[in-house]
C-alpha cells in the first residue's frame, strides 16, 4: 500500500459541502412534508365511500412502491417535459421524493388509523361531530402517535434517497462531492467525509424526529 | 304525518320507536321494536348478552342504521340522511362501555370539542360550560389531566359530563359500569342516579338490578332482538310474566 491520504481537496471544498449538506437537509424537508401531505390525504381518499378514489388510492401506492426511485425521478425529470411539464432539477427531486415517500406513508398511515378503537369514532359521532371532523380532530393525532418510529425510520430512508438526486444534478451532497472526486480523483477521502456528512444529517433528523414526538406526543397513555 | 293520534303520541314522547326491524346480514338483530318514552322518564333496558339491547340503543343515535320502521326523537324523524341524524345526535347524548375519552385531549378539552365544533360555541362559553359539569359529576378538580390519569370511574364520570356538554335532551347508557372495577361502579352510578333526580330523559342498558329499582320507571327485557316484557320495576322484579325473563332474572340476582 503506498497510497498515501491526502484531504487537501476536501478541505478546499468543504465550505462547497457544507452547503451541499444544507441542500441535502431541504431536499429531505420538503420532501418529507410534501409525503405526509400525500401520505394523510391518501389515507383520507382511501377510505373513502367513493370506489374509484380508494382504487386510484391502491394503484398509486402499488405502481410506486413496485418501482425504482430513479426511475421515478427520471420519468418526473426526461419523460414528462414531452408532456409539456418542465421542472428544475430540485423541484423534481422535492416531487418525486414526496410521491415516493407518500406511498410508503400512505400504507403506514393507514395502520394507525386502522390501530384507533372504533369507540373513538363512534363517541365523536354520538358528541354531533362529522365524520371529517372525528378524523381530523380525533383520530389522526393518536394515530400518527402509533406509527411514528416506523414513520421516523420511512423519512430517514427518505433522506438517504435524497442522493439518487443526484443522477439529475440536483443541488445536494452526493452531486457535488461527485465533482470534487472527479477533479482530485481522492476517492477514498471524498467519500469517506461524505459518508460522515450523511451519518451525522441522520443523526440530526433522527433528532429532529425525536424532538418533535416529544413535543406534540406529549400526553400520557396507559 | 296527518294521522291525529300518530301526531298526538308523538308530541309527548322523547323518543319512539314503531316497528323497527334491523338485521345484520341474514341475522335479525332487531324485530318490531315499539318503545314510547315520555319526556323525563327512565328506561332500564336488560336481556341476555346478544338479545339486541346495545343494538337497539345505538339505533337511536344512528350509530347502527336501521332497516325497518321509525324511530323519532324530540319529533324529528331519524331518517337515514345525514341532516336528520346531525339534528337527532345534537339532542341525545351517549355514555360507552369503554369510556371513549379522547386520550390526547385533557379532561376539560374532551368537554369543549363537541360544543366548540359542533355548536359552534366559543371557547370562553364552551370552558365555562364544560367546567360547570365536571363541577356536578364532581371532577373539577381533574380538568387539567389526561383519560390516562384517571381511574375508571373517574373516566366514565368525565365521559358523562363531556355528553352533558351537549345540553341533550336525552341520555343514552350502554352499559356505562361493565367494564369498571366493583369499587367504582357506586361513583358512576351516583352520578346517574343524580341525572335522573333532576329529571333527565335516560335510557339506560345494564345490569345493575339495584339502579333499576332505584330509579327506572319500566324495566324493558329483551331477548334474541325483541322485547319480550315490559313494565314497572316493584312488578318486574316481584312478578316476572315470562319463562324468560324469570330465567334471566334467577341469572342474574343469583336466586334459583
Amino acid at each position: 500500500m503506498n497510497y498515501t491520504l491526502d484531504f487537501t481537496p476536501v478541505i478546499e471544498g468543504m465550505p462547497n459541502l457544507l452547503t451541499a449538506c444544507l441542500g441535502t437537509f431541504m431536499l429531505a424537508i420538503s420532501g418529507m412534508l410534501l409525503a405526509t401531505v400525500i401520505g394523510i390525504g391518501g389515507v383520507v381518499l382511501r377510505t373513502s365511500k367513493i370506489k374509484l378514489l380508494r382504487w386510484l388510492v391502491i394503484g398509486f401506492v402499488e405502481l410506486i412502491r413496485n418501482t425504482p426511485f430513479l426511475v421515478q425521478i427520471f420519468f418526473i425529470y426526461f419523460a414528462l417535459p414531452l408532456a409539456g411539464i418542465r421542472l428544475d432539477p430540485t423541484p423534481t427531486a422535492i416531487i418525486a421524493l414526496g410521491i415516493n415517500g407518500g406511498a410508503y406513508a400512505i400504507e403506514i398511515i393507514r395502520g394507525g388509523v386502522q390501530s384507533i378503537s372504533k369507540g373513538q369514532m363512534e363517541a365523536g359521532l354520538a358528541l354531533g361531530l362529522h365524520k371529517a371532523q372525528v378524523f381530523r380532530l380525533i383520530i389522526l393525532k393518536p394515530a400518527l402517535r402509533a406509527i411514528f418510529p416506523s414513520l421516523t425510520s420511512q423519512f430517514v430512508l427518505l433522506t438517504l434517497t435524497t442522493s439518487i438526486a443526484s443522477a439529475i444534478s440536483a443541488y445536494e451532497l452526493t452531486s457535488v462531492s461527485q465533482r470534487i472526486e472527479s477533479d482530485s480523483f481522492r476517492s477514498f477521502e471524498v467519500y469517506f467525509t461524505v459518508t460522515a456528512f450523511y451519518l451525522v444529517i441522520s443523526w440530526l433528523m433522527m433528532r429532529l424526529f425525536a424532538f418533535f414526538s416529544a413535543r406534540y406526543f406529549a400526553y400520557p397513555v396507559k | 304525518m296527518s294521522d291525529i293520534s300518530t301526531t298526538k303520541a308523538t308530541a309527548d314522547a322523547m323518543i319512539s320507536m314503531t316497528g323497527v326491524a334491523k338485521w345484520y346480514g341474514a341475522f335479525q338483530a332487531l324485530n318490531d321494536i315499539n318503545i314510547s318514552v315520555r319526556k323525563g322518564e327512565k328506561i332500564v333496558l336488560c336481556g341476555p348478552s346478544g338479545s339486541g339491547k346495545s343494538t337497539l340503543i345505538r339505533c337511536i343515535n344512528h350509530l347502527e342504521a336501521y332497516q325497518q320502521g321509525e324511530i323519532r326523537v324530540g319529533g324529528i324523524l331519524l331518517g337515514h340522511q345525514a341532516k336528520s341524524i346531525d339534528a337527532v345526535r345534537r339532542e341525545v347524548g351517549m355514555v360507552f362501555q369503554q369510556f371513549n375519552l379522547f386520550p390526547h385531549l385533557t379532561v376539560l378539552q374532551n368537554c369543549m370539542l363537541a360544543p366548540m365544533r359542533a355548536l359552534g360555541l366559543g371557547k370562553a362559553e364552551a370552558e365555562g360550560r364544560a367546567r360547570q359539569l365536571l363541577e356536578r359529576v364532581k371532577i373539577a378538580e381533574q380538568a387539567e389531566k389526561y383519560p390516562a390519569q384517571l381511574s375508571g370511574g373517574q373516566q366514565q364520570r368525565v365521559a358523562i359530563a363531556r355528553a352533558l356538554c351537549m345540553r341533550p335532551q336525552v341520555m343514552l347508557f350502554d352499559e356505562p359500569t361493565s367494564a369498571l372495577d366493583p369499587e367504582m361502579v357506586k361513583e358512576v352510578l351516583d352520578t346517574m342516579i343524580d341525572l335522573a333526580r333532576e329529571g333527565m330523559t335516560m335510557i339506560c342498558v345494564t345490569h345493575e338490578m339495584g339502579f333499576a329499582r332505584q330509579v327506572a320507571d319500566r324495566v324493558i327485557f329483551m331477548a334474541s332482538g325483541a322485547i319480550v316484557e315490559e313494565a314497572p320495576p316493584a312488578e318486574f322484579f316481584s312478578d316476572p310474566k315470562h319463562e324468560r325473563t324469570r330465567k334471566f332474572l334467577g341469572e342474574i340476582l343469583g336466586r334459583h
